[in-house]
């Protein structure tokens, strides 16, 4: 089951008029997967979002979403996805209650089926004391919330959410992403869309760089770094000593020193290695250098975009 | 075939699932949403204390002659009274205003508050949401239309003490039915301009522009293309047939015209002809007899469904620019 792919993108492209805003991409999300989507505005993100729930009609490929394609069966794919757009907006004279009854109603749910749900996904997102104020009095996090509850009021099989934390503080925001780990344990595979990439990279299992309409890259951090940063793996090394970077550099191996800081009694330094050289490292450095730690440092989601799209600027000039 | 038309053509070949699924959950918010409203209250009042004045005021003139006509009610819905219009002369004018209040920020509000894409995303066709929309705002002018049609009989029954006959009564209906179909040209007329403009001031000040155009300018206008398309009104031996006929044509694109010349035939049963009339058309008519109810409503038939047509053509070009819109807030 957990191996199910909910969806599955074939040449996938939207074209409006002489411009090409989805160019060919292909992707699959299996079942309860978290993918994170990336890039700059007008990379087709969007499009891509709204081709997928079938709110605007491809140029040419295929999707599936949970098994029906939402040129043709759209209605089918709404029932199964949920989706929370970028500053959701509710009707601000009606309660919380009457915005999610309405679309409640629209999705066909009976009305007490539609009272249990809002329950319970209102005490999910913590929005139960203010289930019947009105949404006009609410702060953007708590839309973006009560967003969140809808899609947990139609319990579906995907959930596509659209720039959902960038009008939250820090601290909603980290409640936001613990939500969202919330629908990946009740199975429920979730396409996320965010320019944070931090947020990304603390939720997601696999993430697909969006550039010019196509997808550049895609896979979990650490295959994106080993495949932009030169290697997959980053290792941070503490030391004391003349010559540290480059006895580093010198490690076969070893892709990239870069310094991170220095203090009288010590200096530091990121590595970026093709593979795990923790023990070569040690013996290179010995016995000259005083090491003082070595361990490995997650590969940084932030460092492969900016690199990517550093390379792909310089690649165009 | 261009690879989006191909997809369009495809789209529209197999599709599938129900236009309509959802429509009922639209018409009833919508419909809730405009009964509620506080902007539906104050045009709703407008209306009512407007008419009920106009009728009051026609039902004392009307009292002092109360045995000289056997339509005392339909007398009632035509007699002006100085300073005030008559009761059908202020629906003509009010009820646009009313359907285009009800209709100008229809979609373009969804659009501004961030709502579309959220209500889109609902296992609902676009179909059902214009359609919704436009049928709620049908519905709440016909709840507003039909209170203040039996306000109007109420009072009537009141202060002259008699009902109305079967006659006067099947001719107030078919009054009733064209003002609200009257009102569904102007409501579709708002719901185009409130998907084809994003701001709702624009699409409100579009839809009044158009209704000032057909209620104080088309008067004007219709006879100067007229003279320009058929030539002079008056010929060697008087009025020239071909510019009347063309008047009328160009008259008749006004929903007003249209509208005044059903209720003329309805609610004034004498009314014969509803244009030009030849000598060799008036040989053995009782003039001044009012006509079967009947034949008023053969009467009216083309002007009704001019209306009925009209919303239809409105409300289709609405729908077009609906489907190609990008639907992205």
């Amino acid at each position: 089951m957990a191996d199910e792919i909910v969806i599955r993108a074939e040449g996938l492209t939207k074209r409006y008029g002489p411009n090409l805003a989805v160019d060919h991409i292909d992707f699959e999300v299996k079942a309860g997967e978290i993918v994170g989507i990336l890039g700059p505005n007008g990379s087709g993100k969007t499009t891509t979002i709204l081709m997928l729930l079938g709110l605007t009609e491809p140029t040419g490929g295929r999707a599936l979403v949970a098994g029906f394609d939402p040129l043709r069966e759209p209605l089918e794919v709404k029932r199964r996805v949920g989706y929370l757009p970028d500053q959701v907006g509710f009707y601000d004279g009606l309660s919380a209650r009457d915005n999610l009854t309405y679309t409640g109603r629209l999705a066909g749910l009976p009305r007490a089926e539609i009272d249990a749900r809002f329950d319970a996904a209102l005490a999910r997102v913590g929005l139960s004391h203010v289930g019947n104020a009105r949404v006009g009095t609410f702060s953007q996090g708590m839309r973006q919330r009560l967003g969140l509850a809808e899609i947990l009021m139609k319990r579906p099989t995907i959930a596509i959410l659209d720039e959902p934390t960038t009008a939250l503080d820090p601290h909603s925001t980290q409640e936001f992403l613990a939500m969202i780990r919330g629908l990946k344990a009740d199975g429920t595979a979730v396409l996320l869309s965010s320019h944070h990439l931090d947020q990304v990279q603390s939720v997601c299992d696999r993430v697909a760089l969006f550039n010019r309409g196509r997808i550049a890259l895609s896979g979990t951090v650490t295959e994106l770094a080993g495949r932009v940063l030169g290697g997959g793996h980053v290792i941070d090394v503490e030391a004391r000593g003349s010559g540290i970077a480059d006895r580093l550099a010198a490690v076969p191996g070893v892709v990239r020193v870069q310094a991170l800081g220095a203090s009288p009694e010590s200096q530091r330094y990121r590595v970026d290695c093709q593979r795990d050289l923790r023990a070569e490292i040690a013996r290179r450095l010995a016995p000259e250098v005083d090491l003082l730690g070595i361990h490995f440092a997650a590969p940084s989601l932030n460092e492969v975009y900016t690199r990517y799209f550093e390379e792909a600027r310089d690649a165009a000039e | 075939m261009p690879p989006n038309r191909q997809a369009d053509a495809a789209s529209a070949a197999s599709r599938r699932g129900s236009p309509w699924t959802g429509l009922g959950a639209v018409i009833a918010k919508e419909t809730a949403d405009h009964l509620s409203s506080a902007r539906m209250r104050i045009l709703e009042a407008l209306v009512f204390l407007t008419a009920i004045a106009a009728a009051y005021a026609a039902i004392r003139s009307i009292r002092a002659t109360i045995g000289e006509s056997p339509f005392l009610f339909l007398r009632l819905l035509t007699l002006a009274q100085d300073p005030l219009p008559s009761f059908i002369a202020l629906l003509g004018f009010l009820i646009p205003l009313v359907a285009i209040a009800l209709a100008f920020d229809a979609i373009n509000g969804e659009f501004n508050r961030r709502t579309l894409s959220r209500i889109l995303a609902q296992p609902i066709y676009r179909d059902a949401l214009l359609l919704g929309k436009f049928l709620a705002g049908l519905l709440s002018l016909t709840i507003g239309l039909v209170s203040l049609w039996l306000l109007v009989i109420g009072l009537g029954l009141l202060l002259f003490g008699v009902p109305p006959s079967t006659e006067e009564t099947v001719r107030m209906l078919g009054f009733l039915v064209a003002t609200i179909a009257y009102g569904g040209v102007w409501l579709a007329l708002a719901l185009l301009f409130s998907v084809v403009f994003r701001a709702p001031a624009t699409a409100a000040l579009a839809a009044l522009g158009v209704w000032l155009l057909f209620a104080l300018f088309w008067p004007v206008i219709a006879p100067l293309l007229a003279n320009l398309i058929a030539g002079p009104p008056e010929g060697i031996f008087g009025p020239r047939m071909a510019y009347l006929t063309t008047q009328q044509i160009i008259d008749r694109l006004s929903p007003n015209t249209l509208y005044g010349e059903t209720a003329l035939a309805l609610l004034h049963p004498q009314t014969r002809a509803l244009g030009p009339v030849l000598v060799s058309q008036l040989q053995g008519a009782l003039l001044g007899a009012p006509l079967p109810v009947s034949q008023s409503f053969i009467l009216i038939w083309p002007q009704f469904t001019g209306l009925i047509a009209a919303t239809i053509v409105i409300f289709t070009i609405a729908y077009v620019a609906f489907q190609r819109q990008e639907i992205r807030a």
